[in-house]
């Protein structure tokens, strides 16, 4: 941002392209994503040589949804290159997905020269205009003298306080100028803010509460698991002995195999945790920020909950609940802080109700069917991988079996849009993911419709020899709004069943390993041949058609008002 | 309740585009908007006046500092400043209306700043309330145009206002 150009001698000044490469490599970029075109054929001249695992995708949305899961996966910062005009528009669905759930992305565009900016020049669009409302930050390269430091600066933004995609639109006769590489420094920002520690005041208001509170509950989101803090959130419910509830993006934050873990909350959360939320006395909200499909009906959420909240991003906190003790800091840090001043409390008949009400109201199916029914086939695959596998998703009912059903253990272990709820994530996601984790089973749980919206990456997988697996829930429908369609709307389906291809097929013909299964007695070997597969492999689940995923809270209900729940007892 | 907001913003290119554009997707009413540079050529001030309660309002203050270009926001409510906006107007004014349209521009400590067969110019600077009076004054003899700047506001001498950096 700022001008560093200086005219001493000792300054290196390179080619534009190559201060682009040689400031990837300075921040550590390993793998990048990015797909070619005329702007950006200067940079991509000078990543011929460069020391960099570079992936191109079919499609530059799955080639940003794979930056984005190959950062979430490994923590590092994604790294996506598009062109100008359709290369860059083809990205926004990716960067609005990043934004949304805080990943760390770098986006670089190429863009018309200068001097044809505002000309409606061949493949020109306002890249930084449409992209605004969708990126942490962006910026417009117009100066050579900007080039090398805006590129740390957009790592530097992507990566801190509260993550988020940066893009840096960079016009093709900056990457052919001459551009100075100034000495590396620190970055100075005046607009960046970050108050990490959280005040101490309120920390130790916070853990009076803890240690005041009879029914406590901690309601821990996707912050969590960005500040790596799944240690010290175990060390403080463990010692302060408090059940855990996450929501969808804070799913690996805590060990589900725990007694105290109390699976997901929210519209298709467990029972137990969306009654232990509307019971308690105190809420500790960490790193997650009150979303319409966590809450329920906000008039009756936790109604007899004092409300701590912790988070890192201010504007998260008060935007939804009104909150009794704010705490402005890094989850990590708090939660630290927070451990010195909590005492343990035995708190037996809390733990007792939630024992009972977990008893009643498991996550439940009919296990007696003859037809395959999803969760089934998630509850497979997850023995079979002894809850190890990293999961990515698509959008609908399959990523919701795969929030219930799927056991997670460990951070990063769930990679799901769960902000914007892009369909099309998982395939190009699993890709991403099993690039930062190549020695991990990586498998994306994806319903038909989704599959069907990225599925050209399987190119991709097979080009790269990733041994990634797509187990597909297919139902022949966009099952979610079928649902929704059956409960809301009389069963009218109003265009809600595709014809799908044959996915065992069409996956062969893409050179991956196919397989159909349509028999309940089938899945259990199924599962065991995609696993030991070396080849990325697609197994077509025919799945009961029209199964819902229970509990619901119906959109405006209460949290404790959930349909379903006799359904589990029939079962 | 209207808020008047000061922000001190990095004086970039998109940035006004930035500010503005995160109003508008997060449904947020600007009545007001004024931006000009400050002694510092590298920091712009925008003074935002919004309408709003106060859980609206604090949303606006967070999410402005959320923006990477934006340094520090004040929110001057409940505080001792000095707002002031300016307006240039011209009314209608016929040779016999003259005398009566002076006194007014006079009482208001207003000034004329150009003057033709059938119209005076005038400029007022002050309060909101000020400014809006005194085009309701001139409504009886025909306001033809109306320009205005939004509000600008400082915190009196000493007096802190709510402040974050
Ligand atoms: C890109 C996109 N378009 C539309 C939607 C709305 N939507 C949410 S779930 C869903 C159906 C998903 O169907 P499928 O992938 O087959 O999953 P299922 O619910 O059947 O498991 C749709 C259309 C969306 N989330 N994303
Ligand atoms: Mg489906």
């Amino acid at each position: 941002m700022s001008k560093n150009g200086t005219n001493n001698d000792k300054t290196v000044h390179k080619v534009g392209s190559q201060v682009i490469v040689d400031m990837l490599i300075e921040q550590g970029v390993e793998t990048m994503f990015g797909y070619l075109g005329g702007v950006v054929l200067p940079l991509f001249d000078k990543l011929y040589d460069a020391p960099i695992n570079f992936i191109i995708p079919r499609h530059e949305q799955g080639g940003c949804h794979m930056a984005d899961a190959y950062a979430r996966a490994s923590g590092k910062v994604g790294v996506v290159v598009a062109t100008s005009g359709p290369g860059a528009t083809n990205l926004t669905t990716g960067i609005a997905t990043a934004m949304m759930d805080s990943v760390p992305l770098v986006a670089i565009t190429g863009q018309v020269r200068t001097s044809l900016i505002g000309n409606d020049a061949f493949q020109e669009a306002d890249t930084t205009g449409i992209t605004r409302p969708i990126t942490k930050h962006n910026m417009i390269i117009k100066d050579p003298n900007d080039l090398a430091q805006s590129i740390r600066e957009a790592f530097y933004i992507a990566k801190s306080g509260r993550p988020g995609p940066v893009l840096i639109d960079i016009p093709v006769d900056m990457q052919l100028a001459q551009c100075p590489i100034p000495p590396k420094g620190e970055i100075d920002l005046p607009g960046i803010k970050n108050r990490a520690h959280g005040h101490a005041r309120q920390i130790t208001m916070a853990a009076q509460a803890i240690n005041e509170s009879q029914k406590p509950v901690l309601y821990v989101g996707g912050g969590v698991i960005i500040s790596g803090a799944s240690d010290q959130l175990r060390a403080l419910a463990q010692k302060a002995n408090i059940p855990v509830t996450t929501t969808l993006m804070g799913l690996g934050a805590y060990d589900q195999s725990r007694p105290e873990s109390l699976d997901m909350l929210g519209m298709h959360g467990s029972a137990y945790a969306n009654y232990a939320v509307q019971h308690a006395d105190l809420l500790i909200s960490v790193g997650a920020r009150f979303e319409d499909r966590v809450t329920g009906n906000l008039q009756t959420f936790a109604p007899h909950a004092k409300i701590v909240h912790i988070d890192l991003d201010p504007s998260s906190i008060g935007k939804n609940v009104k909150v009794d003790i704010p705490v402005v800091g890094d989850a990590k840090q708090v939660l630290t802080a927070l451990l010195n001043e909590v005492e343990y409390k035995p708190r037996k008949e809390w733990f007792e109700t939630i024992a009972a009400w977990k008893a009643k109201h498991p996550f439940m199916y009919d296990k007696n069917a003859d037809v395959i029914k999803p969760q089934y086939v998630i509850e497979e695959i997850c023995r079979q991988t002894q809850g190890q596998a990293i999961i990515c998703t698509g959008v609908g009912q399959h990523q919701m079996w795969s929030a219930q059903f799927y056991k997670y253990s460990r951070p990063r272990q769930l990679i799901t849009s769960g902000g914007l709820g892009t369909m099309g994530f998982g395939l190009p996601a699993a890709i991403g993911a099993q690039l930062a984790c190549p020695d991990k089973p990586v498998i994306d749980i994806d319903g038909d419709s989704s599959f069907n919206m990225t599925l050209t990456e399987l190119s991709t997988a097979v080009m790269y020899k990733l041994p990634i697996k797509v187990a597909l829930i297919n139902n022949g429908y966009m099952g979610m709004v079928r649902q929704w369609q059956e409960l809301f709307y009389g069963k009218r389906y109003s265009k809600s069943s595709l014809v799908n291809p044959d996915f065992a097929n069409l996956a062969r013909a893409f050179g991956c390993v196919g397989i159909t299964v349509d028999k309940k007695e089938q899945v259990a070997g199924a599962v065991k041949d995609m696993l030991a597969e070396t080849r990325p492999c697609v197994v077509d689940f025919r799945v009961d058609r029209e199964e819902n995923v229970w509990p619901m809270v119906p959109a405006g209900k209460s949290l404790h008002e959930m349909d379903g729940l006799d359904i589990f007892e029939m079962a | 309740m209207k808020h008047i907001l000061s922000a001190l913003v990095m004086n970039k290119p998109g940035v006004l585009a930035h500010v503005a554009g995160m109003f508008a997707a997060r449904a947020f009413n600007i009545d007001s908007l004024a931006v000009g540079r400050t002694d510092d050529p590298n920091i712009s001030r925008m003074t935002i006046v919004v309408v709003g309660d106060d859980k609206v309002v604090e949303q606006v203050r967070k999410q402005l500092l959320k923006i990477v270009e934006v340094v520090k926001v004040q929110d001057f409510v409940g505080q001792d400043c000095v707002a002031r906006d300016l307006m240039l107007v011209s009314v209608a004014c016929t040779a016999e209306k003259r005398p009566e349209i002076l006194a007014l521009i006079e009482m208001f400590n207003a000034k004329v700043v150009d003057i033709g067969p059938k119209f005076v110019m005038v400029e007022v600077a002050g309060p909101e309330s000020k400014v809006e009076a005194f085009i309701d004054s001139c409504r009886p003899y025909g306001v033809k145009n109306v320009v205005r700047t939004g509000t600008v506001a400082m915190a009196r001498y000493n007096r802190a206002a709510k402040t974050e950096e």
